[in-house]
């Protein structure tokens, strides 16, 4: 057996350099080879108590497939990983790692953790590459000739439907887009997800049984009473998400060249404004000041950066610190040039002839830590200062869209909107009717809407059982 | 894949669609729009359902072609499909408490408010149309307006075709002739909208007005649709497209609406092959 690797350090993960990457949507990063898999895999201790497992919202086997690597059996370690996890492309790239599976890792205490996002997604590469990924799939051995719909076909709709079909159910996935993927093709754009690879997943998906029907909007084309009575659905899942746009309701926001996060990243991702073979226009001028601290906001800044934008600007109320997006996501915008103003609370928004031409902004200090310990922002007196920008792009967050509330009688949402459903099952106020994701917990993680999908597919087996 | 049914060019602009789209067709309403997407490479675009029979499954669209997409759309004839089409969107239209009616249809106006009047005409109100359009060749639904109407009153800008004149002086002289309407429903240029509203308002007429401004989704996702109504923010795709005129911030949306103008001709001239 060979020595752990001691190197307290993890394999550097390779990536396009900066001052060339901000002016192309490729992926920022391009994966280890297989000797660098191989070096970062030998740094895992297969400790006994395994932290990462309970650390991972899904309990991925971690060192198991990472052993798996270690013995260059790359097709097993997939299959130890899609045991619980079903997009692992996906959550290799986008999943917070360090605050999840890497955090309690052991190697993190004097050093840092094993790269274990950086070999997820290693392995689901590895797949992805064969021609027969999209083919080969093992399809359920037995029918249960009940039908079951997914509402939405972001994070939470896909992990419930591959488990569903995986059980022998008839799944059939709602999709309002003329795309599915929901938040993984309209809002993460391709540079930190490239849309191939949501594709693939999702052919596989449909090899394996699942339908997937576009442009059906729940609640206008057919509602969700509709499925169940007329249709024949015994079950359905709700994973529509949090796609509403909050604004900050300050002057001069609806000048021309403000965007929401959502519409001027679906206008780049989902309808691909940067590819000029598309009739989709945008416009931001020569400064863009992106208001949120949040991987939106990260998100909108570098796509508006790789489209052309000269001076493109974060606007955060609070500290560094305090920044919601995740430590890589802040460094590569950094890397690639964007501005950081942090303290600093846009008041209004300054226009001439209808068009943005600045935004006055206000700095702010944070509190002491209150009785929750948070630190607030408060003005500072007489700091006013107007920054030049051409357009303001506001990712100060989204709720859940109201759309499936409204149109569903009995369907309970807390005061934000969001639909109560029971944390264990997803079951909600009407039997028969489940749901995960953002549009029950808020805005939050592709892993962990995935996770509620999948905790929702086992409860309606449980359900249908009966 | 929606498959056209029936293509019909109404005049050089205009041209009626009869698609075949049985989902949308079941549950449409008045007043409401589907979103579609001609290709691949196509934007998304928001139109009003003019027309739709339940049972045979489709719904009809009329449209202007002004920019690259609506041109592109009007390449597609009869047999052909659109990639996406998506619906209904949008909250029907009200009917409830209108008696003494007056529709008011600006160019292709006419399409998304005759619907409206067709219902309220069918449920025994009076309705009056007034329908104005630049000059004659651009005159659409003329018969299918008078034939569901109690009053059909048509004006041009240059007198080609009916009256001369603007739609608000008719409805001025409808309303001091004794008219008693309870309600204007107005749709067309946001110009056009703006000024009926205004008019109304004087009289303290109840005045429904459509906004049919820029989106994405039509779900409430982008919020590209917002504009200002009686001070608050409102997404024209999922609280609208039917708003109180008096309460609508004309003037803002007309500024919001001229957001891509430029770069639409430059599309849609090369399109169409205009150096």
């Amino acid at each position: 057996m060979a020595k752990v690797n001691m190197t307290p350090v993890k394999t550097k993960m390779p990536e396009q350099d900066p001052n060339i990457r901000n002016g192309n949507f490729l992926e920022v990063t391009t994966g280890y080879t297989p000797q660098m898999a191989y070096d970062e895999a030998m740094r895992c201790l297969n400790c006994k108590h395994k932290p990462c497992v309970a650390g991972c919202p899904v309990n991925i086997d971690i060192p198991n497939f990472i052993q798996s690597v270690t013995q260059g059996n790359i097709e097993e370690a997939y299959e130890i990983i899609t045991r619980t996890n079903s997009l692992p492309a996906i959550c290799g790239r986008v999943c917070p790692q360090e605050s999840q599976c890497e955090l309690p890792c052991v190697r993190g205490i004097k050093g840092e953790p094993v790269a274990i996002g950086r070999l997820e997604r290693y392995v689901a590469d590895y797949m992805l590459a064969k021609d027969n990924f999209t083919t080969d799939v093992t399809k359920p051995a037995t029918k249960k000739n009940k039908k079951i719909a997914i509402v939405g076909s972001g994070p939470s709709g896909l992990a419930a439907a591959s488990d569903l079909c995986d059980m022998g159910y008839d799944v059939t996935i709602f999709e309002a887009l003329h795309k599915a993927g929901g938040v993984l093709v309209y809002g993460i754009p391709e540079f930190r997800l490239p849309k191939s690879i949501v594709e693939k997943e999702i052919e596989r998906l449909k090899t394996k049984g699942v339908n997937i029907e576009l442009n059906m909007v729940i609640g206008k084309t057919i509602s969700i009473e509709e499925l169940h009575d007329n249709e024949g659905f015994e079950a359905v899942f709700v994973g529509t998400g949090a796609g509403l746009p909050n604004f900050m309701n300050i002057p001069g926001e609806n000048l021309n060249g403000v965007y929401s996060a959502n519409e001027f990243l679906t206008r780049v991702n989902l309808m691909k404004a940067y590819d000029p073979s598309y009739d989709t226009p945008i416009y931001f001028g020569s400064h863009v000041a992106v208001v949120g601290g949040g991987n939106v906001a990260m998100d909108a800044a570098r796509a508006a950066k790789r489209l052309g934008a000269e001076h493109v600007s974060i606007v955060y109320r609070r500290s560094e610190q305090e920044m919601p997006a995740r430590v890589e996501e802040v460094h590569h915008a950094k890397e690639e040039g964007i501005n950081f103003h942090l303290l600093t609370n846009p008041t209004q928004i300054l226009g001439e002839k209808g068009w943005v031409k600045g935004m006055e902004c206000v700095k702010m200090q944070l509190s002491d830590p209150g009785t929750d310990g948070r630190r607030r922002p408060v003005v500072i007196p007489g700091s006013e200062y107007i920054l030049d920008t051409t357009s303001v792009i506001i990712a100060i967050g989204t709720s859940p869209n109201p759309l499936i509330k409204s149109t569903t009688n009995g369907l309970d949402t807390n005061k934000w909107g969001c639909i109560i459903a029971d944390t264990e099952t997803g079951q909600t106020s009407i039997p028969y009717i489940f749901a995960g994701g953002d549009v029950v917990t808020g805005a939050a993680t592709v892993i962990l809407a995935m996770g509620a999908g999948k905790k929702a597919a086992a409860a309606i087996d449980k359900y249908l059982d009966k | 894949m929606y498959r056209i049914l029936e293509k019909k060019d109404l005049n050089n602009e205009v041209v009626y669609m009869k698609v075949d789209a049985p989902a949308v067709a079941k549950k449409c309403e008045p007043g409401q729009f589907i979103i579609l997407r001609v290709n691949e490479t196509g934007e998304r675009i928001p139109l009003t359902i003019e027309d739709y029979d339940r049972n045979e499954g489709w719904v009809s669209i009329i449209f202007q072609k002004v920019g690259k997409s609506t041109y592109l759309l009007g390449t597609l004839e009869q047999g052909d499909y659109i990639l996406d089409f998506v619906g209904p969107l949008g909250i029907a239209s009200h009917t409830e408490n209108m008696n003494r009616v007056c529709v008011i249809g600006g160019g292709l106006g006419c399409a998304i408010a005759f619907p409206q009047a067709k219902k309220l005409f069918r449920k025994g109100a009076h309705v009056d149309i007034i329908a104005g359009f630049r000059n004659k060749s651009l005159v659409i639904l003329e018969e299918e307006m008078k034939s569901n109407s109690t009053n059909y009153y048509l004006m041009t800008d240059d007198g080609s075709a009916g009256e001369k004149g603007l739609v608000t002086a008719k409805l001025k002289e409808l309303i001091e002739g004794g008219s008693n309407y309870d309600t204007v429903i107005a749709v067309g240029p946001v110009i056009m909208m703006k000024f009926v509203s205004l008019l109304t308002k004087e009289y303290g007429i109840k005045t429904i007005v459509s906004m049919n401004p820029i989106m994405i989704d039509g779900t409430g996702m982008c919020g590209g649709c917002r504009l200002t109504v009686d001070g608050q923010t409102k997404f024209a795709c999922v609280d609208g497209p039917d708003f109180d005129g008096h309460k609508v911030d004309f003037d803002g949306v007309l500024q919001r609406l001229s957001m891509y103008k430029e770069k639409e001709n430059h599309k849609c001239n090369l399109f169409r092959g205009i150096e």
